[in-house]
């Protein structure tokens, strides 16, 4: 596919190796910088320029976010990278992990050079073995070739690049929960401010940054942050991955520049899938609120124009949904993914969600009360906005959503007890 | 635990595991040997059967030298940790969006008759257990589960039943 960028030499049958990486410009983008001590400013104004906005939903300017580190402060500051996809419907770090990890590897090194962070790490989710294997794999060639240790090629640059594997939690993929993760504490998030630029890990100054965001790093400083700017649209720099899943016929995922019509992605994964009909498109993981299929196919896929449609691009997880699909069942597991990944520490979130699980739950299951609409729209109202992290509204917006488009079924559901739509309950 | 505080640290685990938590803990800066508790704690669980003991969890605690309240903590929080004892094969099987509209109830319940065991149980044979997963990030091959660090994507009934005559 034209205008790739991470799977751009996908072709290789063994990129994940570091002498395939290499015949394609591996690593020569990092030689460069370090030999040439390249001001870390240029770096950053390069990634301004290319107009690349944080991957992992949501959408900070990466070369803000670097310029934010105090460089020449004393004492360690710290890279980190996000590996912990678990918002449903994402899968594309998995496939960075597994087929492009040295583009991930250089990505983290220049990042650390920008920040002057001696260590490095990556938070990987403890379930994905086999991308964490691929990437440790990554960093021992890496180290074998010089680019990770002490006095990398020369430059008097050092830096460590290690591996932090998850445990299972959902909350660890906001920044400042990884962070205590890393710590080896409980994964609740922090109060921000401070953000993590100034009180990060360990408290000292930290950058986190997306995996896909860190892994596109080299080809942008390679090729040219102009270039990879236009390959997207104003205000979404660049190519994005895009996770396809649901009722298509081949789902996967697609790099895409920024701005693609939803249409093109959806012919890309084959259609729906035995020539069923589109209902509904979740666009941007799980978090993101629901969007009609007939809107879906005249949006495009970047941050503005999901946005003016009342959603959001998120991780660009794209979860399609046919008209067999009982929305009620879809937010009742929806609900249960909330409550059950709520962290508890704020009170709004962690009761919310329970209400929320449990009233879509009861209406799922034909007990569902005539008062029930409005109390999920009052539950979902009062955890917005008043917590800690994004998770509570994470799970207050699809419920917003559904009741935005699909409040027959849900009414239906509670006068009559049972499922609108055939396959459902 | 104060048994266990008196214990020299090279009495706690097995030499194979003290290196490994060892190679974790080289991991992190001097005085952050906290960040290893995760690692350790799984090193451990797979040493352990897959699932842990307050005791092993006392003695991460004091190979870390750490009060046994942050081990507790940090055990309890990870769904990946386990408290009760688990099957030789943990089958944990996603029912999230991607893999629900894509059948996974159907999953389920192959499982729940072949098995004769709910999520939560064991089968009597110490085979096999059955636990529900959240999103484990492979949509794209939706339904899916996982069983001890391999993924197992786009099943049917029928793969299933493969998949479940070749693990021991």
């Amino acid at each position: 596919m034209a205008n790739e960028v991470i799977f751009k030499n996908r072709d290789l049958d063994r990129l994940w190796d570091i002498e395939q990486y290499r015949s394609r410009g591996g690593y020569e983008v990092l030689t460069r910088i370090l030999t040439e001590k390249t001001p870390p400013a240029e770096i950053i104004d390069g990634m301004k320029t290319s107009g690349l906005r944080g991957r992992g939903g949501a959408g900070f300017p990466t070369g803000l976010k670097w310029s934010f580190i105090n460089r020449s402060a004393p004492g360690d500051k710290y890279l980190v990278c996000n590996s912990d996809e678990g918002e449903p419907g994402t899968f594309k770090d998995r496939d960075i992990l597994r087929y492009n990890p040295h583009a991930l590897v250089e990505g983290m090194l220049i990042a650390s050079y920008v920040i002057d962070a001696h260590r490095a790490y990556n938070y990987i989710r403890g379930e994905f073995w086999e991308p964490y294997e691929r990437f440790q794999n990554a960093i021992d060639q890496a180290r074998a070739a010089g680019f990770v240790g002490n006095n990398i090629l020369g430059s008097g640059f050092d830096c460590e690049l290690n591996v932090h594997l998850g445990g299972g939690a959902y909350v660890c993929g906001e920044e400042t929960a990884l962070l205590e993760s890393i710590e080896g504490k409980k994964g609740q998030p922090r109060y921000k401010p401070p953000f993590p630029a100034h009180v990060g890990l360990y408290g000292r100054p930290t950058v986190i940054n997306n995996t896909e965001t860190l892994a596109s790093v080299p080809t942008i400083l390679r090729e040219g942050a102009e270039q990879f700017r236009d390959i997207g649209v104003e205000n979404s720099g660049g190519s994005k991955l895009f996770s396809i899943s649901g009722h298509v016929k081949n789902p996967g995922v697609f790099e895409l520049p920024m701005g693609t019509p939803f249409s093109e992605l959806f012919e890309l994964a084959g259609g729906m899938r035995d020539g069923s009909k589109i209902k509904a498109v979740i666009p941007g993981g799980s978090s993101s609120p629901v969007i009609p299929g007939e809107i879906m196919m005249d949006l495009t896929m970047d941050y503005d124009a999901i946005a003016k449609a009342g959603s959001m691009l998120g991780s660009g997880a794209v979860i399609v949904m046919d008209e067999s699909t009982c929305m009620v069942k879809v937010l009742d597991r929806m609900g249960y993914f909330y409550y059950e990944e709520s962290c508890g520490q704020c009170t709004p979130c962690r009761e919310g969600t329970g209400w929320l699980y449990r009233i879509v739950h009861r209406i799922e299951n034909g007990q569902g009360r005539p008062e029930d609409i409005d109390l999920l729209m009052d539950v979902q109202n009062r955890i917005r906005g008043k917590t800690i992290c994004a998770l509570g509204d994470a799970a207050a917006m699809p419920v917003a959503g559904m009741l935005r488009y699909y409040q027959d079924e849900f009414q239906y559901h509670i006068d009559h007890k049972k499922c609108k739509v055939g396959a459902g309950t | 635990m104060s048994a266990l505080e008196t214990k020299n640290r090279n009495e706690l685990f097995t030499p194979e595991i003290r290196a490994e938590i060892d190679h974790e803990i080289a991991k992190y800066p001097e005085a952050e040997s906290q960040s290893a508790a995760m690692a350790a704690l799984r090193i451990v669980q797979d040493a352990n059967g897959g699932w842990l003991t307050q005791e092993r969890m006392d003695e991460v605690a004091a190979y870390l030298d750490l009060p046994p309240i942050a081990i507790y903590e940090v055990a309890t929080f990870y769904s990946m940790y386990e408290h009760k004892p688990v099957g030789r094969n943990k089958l944990c099987v996603c029912t999230n969006i991607s893999c629900m509209i894509n059948n996974s109830d159907q999953i389920v319940e192959h499982l729940n008759n072949r098995l004769g065991i709910k999520f939560g149980e064991v089968t009597e044979d110490g085979r096999f257990s059955l636990k529900e997963v959240e999103c484990l990030g492979a949509c794209g091959g939706a339904p899916m589960m996982q069983v001890g660090r391999k993924y197992y994507e786009n099943l049917t009934p029928e793969r299933l039943d493969s998949i479940l005559d070749e693990l021991e």
